[in-house]
């Protein structure tokens, strides 16, 4: 039982993406600091992330290095290259920057064979203890049904729809990677907080209908609503 | 085989020392062998409690360091046999209580004893956690507020994920005990009802034991309050013991009571 040293998180960061679509040393550098003295603050040790997706030709990497050489002079923080060319991969390395995969790449992929996005579906996740306060519950990729009650500053969270059997009293969050079309169900609402896709209401919302009562949340445009079962 | 029973609360203050003297007494004076775990390293009070504080020589941690054997360290208790504390150092801090160390002595005592209780500090951290760890019962002891049932909430997750029986899949037997609780007050809304209680935490009811002047009258004196039979607490208490030996006692000391013309005479308050 040793204390932890350390906890991971996913987080999404602030930065400025740079299209970059051709280069030639002088120019670049020029047309850089024109632009960053229109705004000096905005762009003062702001995160950069190199987009070379609708770079015209190939990019040499002495060339990459000097972009990047040019941003960091400026005040820029250079940290990614997005969307780069495999001879390139070695010299971003060495530039001490990140690899990041083309921002479309999924959308088309998912456009392309929208089957292919449907992996195969997982059971939905059962619980029949209370979940306690403190606790957190999570169904990746499925359901989740809880069959006891969510007591307050519990919580739970699934990818699709939420089913509480037993008093509601902590926080459900429902579609969490997105899914607009999850619902919450339960058979007495006293949620502190209930999540749709992101979209969320609180305790104080909640009890002007339904308290206490069985209710369905779910997503209407990007507007939460609750209705009585 | 020992039964192991964890008394624990999350928040402090709210009763565990004197439920785990009064539980532990009880166990014993209906004839099973009994041992009383002090797990609150450096704020020791049970032998406080138990009335055998100039008797403690060796502690809990001084056989966990092996700087003496566990009949070194047991203290005997005077008043009830079958009874034995075994005391927390009051020197050290709860670091000093290792998973081996707490494991080895549990194994050692249910060689020799029917029930361990383990009177478990305040608090989710190490020390809380290493006290209810080995439990295969918990008694959760409760006080009719809100923010004791939110810990006792926390408290009761905790056994059902951290617990060694949780780890094998099992699961810890609850009870719920509700301590210092005033039908006067519940009635004028100033207090949590029972039914309150259960409906927020949803476990079972193993006793109520109503506030009394009994219960800090035992605590000074030194001698478990169960062991007095005029106190509405001390008699809550005897019929919590029967409820865990698995009896069915019906629950008293739940509604206001109505002062007869003599008490009123006479202003009774027991």
């Amino acid at each position: 039982m040793t204390d932890v040293c350390f906890q991971m998180k996913g987080t999404a960061v602030t930065a400025v993406v740079m299209d970059l679509y051709n280069y030639s040393s002088g120019v670049f550098y020029e047309q850089l600091k024109q632009k960053i003295d229109t705004a000096p603050h905005f762009f003062n040790a702001s995160p950069l992330v190199l987009n070379l997706s609708s770079y015209d030709g190939l990019l040499q990497s002495e060339h990459l290095s000097q972009v990047v050489a040019s941003c960091r002079e400026l005040g820029l923080q250079p940290m990614a290259c997005k969307a780069a060319p495999e001879h390139l991969l070695g010299a971003i390395k060495k530039l001490g920057m990140a690899c990041l995969p083309a921002s479309n790449a999924r959308t088309t992929k998912i456009e392309a064979e929208p089957v292919a996005q449907v992996e195969s579906p997982r059971a939905t996740k059962i619980i029949t203890r209370p979940i306690r306060s403190g606790q957190q519950v999570y169904a990746e990729g499925s359901d989740l049904i809880l069959m006891a009650a969510v007591s307050e500053g519990a919580e739970v969270l699934a990818d699709g729809h939420i089913h509480v059997y037993g008093p509601l009293r902590g926080r459900a969050l429902a579609g969490v990677k997105g899914d607009t079309d999850a619902r919450i169900f339960c058979r007495q609402m006293e949620a502190e907080l209930v999540s749709i896709a992101g979209y969320f209401i609180l305790n104080d919302k909640l009890r002007e209908q339904c308290w206490k009562q069985p209710a369905q949340v779910y997503l209407e445009g990007e507007s939460i609503q609750v209705a009585a079962l | 085989m020992a039964k192991i029973i964890v008394v624990t609360s999350g928040k402090g203050g709210v009763g565990k020392t004197t439920t785990s003297a009064a539980i532990g007494t009880g166990l014993a004076l209906r004839g099973f062998k009994t041992v009383v775990i002090d797990f609150d390293v450096g704020l020791r009070n049970l032998d406080l409690i138990m009335g055998c504080e100039r008797r403690v020589v060796y502690d809990f941690v001084n056989v966990i360091n092996k700087e003496a054997n566990l009949n070194q360290a047991l203290i005997k208790d005077k008043r009830t046999p079958g009874l034995y504390i075994l005391p927390a150092s009051q020197t050290r801090d709860k670091d000093a209580l290792t998973m081996e160390g707490v494991q080895t002595v549990l194994d050692n005592l249910a060689k020799d004893f029917e029930y361990i209780i383990c009177d478990s500090p305040a608090g989710i951290e190490q020390g809380a956690q290493m006290a209810l760890y080995f439990a295969d019962e918990a008694i959760v002891v409760t006080n009719p507020e809100v923010s004791s049932v939110r810990d006792s909430d926390r408290i009761l997750g905790i056994l059902q994920s951290k617990s060694l029986k949780a780890e094998q899949g099992g699961t810890v037997k609850e009870h719920l005990l509700l301590t210092r609780y005033n039908p006067e007050r519940v009635a004028a809304a100033e207090m949590l009802s029972v039914a309150d209680v259960e409906d927020i935490l949803a476990v079972p009811l193993l006793g109520v034991i109503p506030e009394s002047d009994a219960v800090l009258k035992a605590s000074n004196q030194g001698a478990p309050v169960i062991l007095d039979h005029e106190s509405e607490a001390g008699q809550a208490y005897l019929d919590a013991v029967s409820r865990l030996l698995g009896e069915e006692v019906e629950h008293r000391f739940l509604e206001v009571q109505k002062k007869g013309f003599l008490k009123r005479l006479l202003g009774g308050k027991k």
